[in-house]
């Protein structure tokens, strides 16, 4: 509840004047308000909390936090079920 | 070693932990103030690789834990009302009040719903002109941005069907509540990552010159916290006391300024009660006056709400470091995940919560 979780943007829009993201997290996607990351484009990496882009990160970085926040059970803030590593494909 | 087994990058976390046992002369007590490393210090047992003279305790760094039981009911008492659509993240309608949890509300007939995002709750209140839709917005820094925005949008786009109700809690006034407790232990913090690549960290510089204490922004890694405990350790062996940043790759030392920005029109300081620790001065947000006509507290009339934690619980003690969950008489017996007693088990990222899943019994068993 208090940590980002690393996704992938996928395509960038605009409603109601806020820039947002599809950014997708293991198998799911999820819309992403890009207000406070305005830069990050498709194929970039953003840390996200409750819907909304705090940080950007690389690729090692989203995949490696993944790993770890899968073990200790933080990903299901955006993610209902279970699913591989997003970043590195099937193990 | 059979946690860190698990861990991808074992053998650098076994290097930086033979890099402590080289430093430490003495005992040092170390707290972390992020739920996130809270999980990961106890999943992969990280807090039993290190030498023994250096403790981990560990604070208040769970908002969904925090949240006071008077809010909790207050939050029940609105979902009960006519029309009201009541939304929050998963985890805090998971937390019992003084009548069980908001799920349970629902079966009796509430509307209570869960969203991911606070601007999920906006649009849920597009969607329904007829209905009340309340969002009860809790968190700490990290969480601030979000809730903002929701507030800002629900403003600026005249959504008037929408409210917030807000309790959100601050990490640096808890860090001086805990600093001030009569018999603090505490001599080191971890200070939490994402809240300062949100809100930066100037505000800890002060803390640690005001009260002679490393503060060291660290990740939630393993690799994060066990160097995060190694550049905390050398400052105390060394007889240093600064902020230093471990987790440089994902926070700046200003945070995130526009989302410190948005959080700053729309909320201000306020006198915050905390679950277990009780009320801290200036420890929390509220929305600022221009958000009167959002803020659920000021629109839902619910009267004064008396609550009492019951008294065997020592989550209060736990969260200002002085004790550890297994400590307390009733954990792991009348308080389990499933029947929550106090702050510590009610979310699974409390300590007491966190000790139960990993099976913890003793305070420290022998590795
Ligand atoms: S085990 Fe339960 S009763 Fe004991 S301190 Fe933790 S939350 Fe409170």
């Amino acid at each position: 509840m208090c940590l980002g979780i690393p996704g992938e943007v996928t395509e960038v829009h605009e409603d109601r004047g806020l820039k947002f993201a599809q950014v997708r997290f293991g198998g799911i996607t999820r819309e992403v308000c890009l207000e406070c990351q305005p830069d990050a484009g498709v194929g970039d990496f953003v840390l996200v909390h409750v819907g909304f882009a705090i940080a950007r990160i690389d690729r090692d970085e989203a995949a490696r936090a993944w790993d770890v926040l899968e073990q200790i059970g933080q990903t299901d803030e955006v993610k209902p079920f279970k699913d591989d590593n997003p970043f590195r494909g099937a193990p | 070693m059979k946690y860190l087994d698990e861990y991808r990058d074992r053998d650098v976390a076994q290097a930086l932990i033979r890099r402590i046992a080289a430093t430490v002369t003495r005992p040092w007590v170390l707290m972390e103030m992020c739920g996130g490393q809270t999980h990961s210090i106890v999943r992969y047992g990280l807090d039993r690789l290190l030498p023994s003279p250096i403790e981990l305790v560990h604070g208040p760094g769970c908002p969904v834990c925090v949240t006071s039981l008077e809010m909790i009911d207050r939050a029940h008492a609105i979902a009960a009302e006519p029309e009201v659509i009541f939304t929050s993240f998963g985890d805090m309608l998971r937390v019992p009040g003084s009548n069980g949890d908001l799920l349970r509300l629902r079966s009796r007939g509430a509307d209570v719903r869960v969203v991911y995002s606070p601007l999920d709750a906006l649009s849920l209140a597009r969607a329904n002109p007829t209905k009340r839709v309340v969002f009860f917005a809790i968190g700490f820094e990290t969480t601030a941005p979000a809730n903002a925005m929701a507030a800002f949008q629900a403003r600026k786009q005249q959504i008037t069907n929408f409210s917030l109700l807000v309790s959100h809690v601050l990490v640096p006034p808890a860090i001086a509540s805990i600093l001030q407790t009569q018999g603090n232990r505490v001599q080191g913090f971890l200070g939490p990552g994402h809240v300062c690549a949100v809100m930066g960290f100037r505000e800890y510089e002060a803390l640690a010159e005001r009260y002679r204490v490393p503060i060291v922004v660290t990740g939630f890694e393993p690799v994060d916290i066990l160097q995060g405990i190694s550049m905390a350790v050398e400052q105390l062996e060394a007889g240093r006391a600064i902020v230093e940043n471990q987790y440089a790759r994902t926070v700046a030392r200003d945070g995130n300024r526009v989302a410190r920005e948005l959080v700053g029109d729309v909320f201000e300081i306020a006198d915050r009660k905390w679950r277990g620790v009780g009320a801290i001065p200036k420890s929390g947000y509220r929305l600022r006056a221009e958000y009167r006509a959002w803020d659920a507290e000021r629109i839902f009339d619910v009267g004064a709400i008396d609550t009492r934690e019951p008294e065997r619980c020592i989550s209060g003690s736990i969260l200002r470091g002085l004790k550890k969950p297994c400590d307390c008489p009733a954990f792991g017996k009348e308080c389990t995940p499933q029947t929550p007693l106090g702050a510590t088990m009610v979310s699974a990222e409390g300590a007491c919560a966190a000790y139960f899943q990993y099976g913890r019994r003793a305070t420290r068993e022998v590795a």
